[in-house]
């Protein structure tokens, strides 16, 4: 009797709990989704705004939907100013910069990652450190130097410090490379490989989706990159996409429908690569996030 | 005849260990050439240039402390650059240190389409600073905006944000929390790396959700909490896109963000001897801040292994 007592008050209570947890689940779900539409919404808004004809765009109330859809405002706000030309200017400045980073940041991390010599500890505590320093501490001299070298208003101060590593992609890639097993390396040494050549043929070809992490970073902070192209470059023939969209919003700022189709536009390719490597992304992030 | 061939290996490990050395010097060269050309040099060259007067055009004139004594005591922007900065940094770090943990705890639950939940908040973060700052600028649109439309459905007239001195730089903090997926996704990744069988266990001692979560995944959060409590304050002191693009630093200097001081003299008036005075201030207060921070970390950093 009291046992039985016992198992009903068990399997209420398990059962209270499970309704609990249910309840959780559904305030959390809903907590999720209104966060979810307060992110959207900009976004959203901005769609739907590109879309609009002028007249709509300045109307209050404003509506939430464009009517008619103007699909024309593309390409009319893209030909205003010539984003094309933007586009593959900051496109030309993206992959060089990536084939620098993948040259340089390689090389040096995997020494970092598997050679010993004295001073190593000290140095690697100053990529670290430079990891922090901010842009806007160096640029006025690094400026005054580009500038008597004459590079100023051309594409080679945003390329050529690429060639010379980032500490940020130096230790993403030497945190990978010490997850690798060393006995691959071994065997090839043994068959009289150099550093070099182990490098090429044994470590890269399995480190890539390290460099694809890399890659979308570096692809990511030169199309995103504002203050850097903002000084060094000022023909409008040489804008970037960012430099551009400023220019269009600085120019035509009365024309809202046409800036928010230029700045969907400008978003574009980033959302893509987004999608596309969401998994480099967060590997990108857990490689250097903590476990440092 | 054993002693000569002991000595032999060890004079011969020794060799290998100076070719070993020689070899990561050689490897690590770019990376110590462009540490000398575009970080201790420029650091160096930033120092000289601040005790001079200089347009690029003209030669430089030595002054001396002059740009110094100028920005502590003759300079009001100087003094507004830092008040914007430092109040813009003192309310949007604590929002995004507890907003994007509140998120990624949010985003750590098992809910059905989680991955596209989280796509949705950290989307935004990695949208390019002009293309995101020109949007809210539509946002922040005084007649037309959308959040004064949704402030005119509850009967508030909202403040014209941008425009208004007093609205600018909420106007870019609140900007700012659009952001907010990048803290989110880092103590994510720290979230999902705590051991299941510490929850377990505290389960077990009768502990319930709320005790697990101050005495479990906070302590376990506070290496990721200090992580993203560096990186914020850095970044929050190099604010210059949203400043810049929206409203210039004004109205009325309102928004006057020090990188964009920084900006102004160095490359709208050419007075490259202030700007780097004005930089090197800036290092040394980022310098200090991340050292206050650093220190502070003993007292409430919880590493693993470590006896408590």
């Amino acid at each position: 009797m009291s046992s039985a007592t016992g198992h009903h008050a068990q399997q209420r209570a398990w059962h209270s709990q499970r309704v609990r947890q249910k309840l959780g689940r559904a305030v959390a779900y809903t907590l999720a989704v209104i966060v979810a539409i307060g992110f959207l919404l900009p976004l959203f808004w901005m769609i739907s705004s590109s879309l609009k004809p002028d007249y709509q765009v300045l109307e209050f109330p404003p509506r939430w939907l464009p009517d008619p859809v103007r699909w024309a405002n593309y390409p009319e706000a893209l030909t205003y100013v010539p984003f094309a030309r933007y586009g593959l200017n900051t496109l030309f400045i993206a992959v060089m910069t990536i084939i620098g980073h993948i040259l340089s940041c390689t090389v040096v991390a995997y020494a970092f990652a598997r050679l010993r010599a004295p001073g190593k500890n000290v140095l690697f505590v100053i990529l670290l450190a430079t990891m922090m320093l901010p842009y806007p501490v160096t640029m006025v001299p690094i400026y005054v130097g580009f500038n008597k070298l004459g590079w100023v208003n051309s594409f080679k101060p945003l390329i050529v410090p690429a060639f010379f590593g980032s500490p940020f992609f130096i230790f993403l890639l030497r945190q990978f490379f010490l997850t690798l097993p060393p006995e691959l390396e071994d065997a090839a040494r043994v068959d009289g490989a150099n550093i070099l050549q182990i490098l090429w043929h044994v470590i890269l070809p399995i480190s890539k989706p390290a460099l694809a992490t890399v890659a979308i970073f570096s692809f990511q902070a030169s199309w995103n990159d504002f203050l850097a192209p903002l000084i060094y470059l000022h023909d409008q023939s040489k804008y970037t996409i960012s430099l551009g969209l400023n220019f269009f919003r600085s120019s035509y700022d009365v024309r809202w429908g046409y800036l928010m189709a230029a700045s969907l536009v400008t978003m574009l390719p980033v959302i893509l690569v987004f999608f596309l490597a969401q998994k480099q992304f967060i590997r990108g992030i857990t490689l250097t996030g903590m476990k440092g | 005849m054993a002693v000569t061939f002991r000595r032999r290996t060890l004079r011969r490990t020794g060799s290998l260990a100076r070719r070993e050395a020689l070899t990561f010097y050689l490897l690590i060269s770019p990376w110590l050439l462009g540490l000398l050309l575009f970080v201790l040099g420029p650091m160096v060259a930033s120092l000289v240039i601040s005790f001079t007067k200089w347009d690029l055009l003209s030669p430089a004139r030595f002054v001396g402390l002059d740009n110094y004594e100028k920005m502590f005591t003759r300079d009001p922007l100087f003094w507004q650059s830092l008040k914007v900065t430092a109040i813009y940094t003192l309310v949007y770090v604590p929002v995004e240190l507890a907003g994007g943990l509140v998120l990624a705890l949010l985003m750590n639950q098992k809910l059905r389409g989680i991955g596209l939940f989280r796509t949705i908040y950290y989307l935004p973060s990695v949208l390019p600073g002009v293309a995101f700052v020109v949007l809210w600028m539509w946002i922040l649109h005084p007649d037309v905006g959308l959040i004064n439309t949704l402030l005119s459905y509850v009967g508030i007239e909202g403040p014209r944000w941008l425009a208004d001195p007093d609205w600018a730089l909420p106007a870019l903090l609140m900007m700012s929390l659009w952001g907010l997926g990048r803290a989110m996704i880092i103590y994510l990744a720290s979230l999902q790396g705590i051991p299941q069988h510490l929850y377990e266990a505290a389960s077990i001692d009768g502990a319930n959700r709320w005790q697990s979560f101050w005495k479990i995944t906070l302590p376990m959060l506070t290496p990721t909490i200090f992580f993203n409590l560096v990186l914020s304050v850095i970044s929050t002191f190099q604010t210059f896109t949203s400043a810049f693009v929206a409203t210039n630093g004004g109205p009325l200097d309102s928004t006057l963000f020090y990188v964009l001081y920084i900006f102004r003299q160095g490359f709208e008036y050419f007075n490259m001897g202030y700007a780097s005075a004005l930089a090197w201030v800036l290092f040394l207060i980022i310098l200090a801040l991340t050292l206050v921070i650093v220190r502070s970390a003993d007292r409430w950093v919880y590493y693993e292994g470590e006896a408590r």
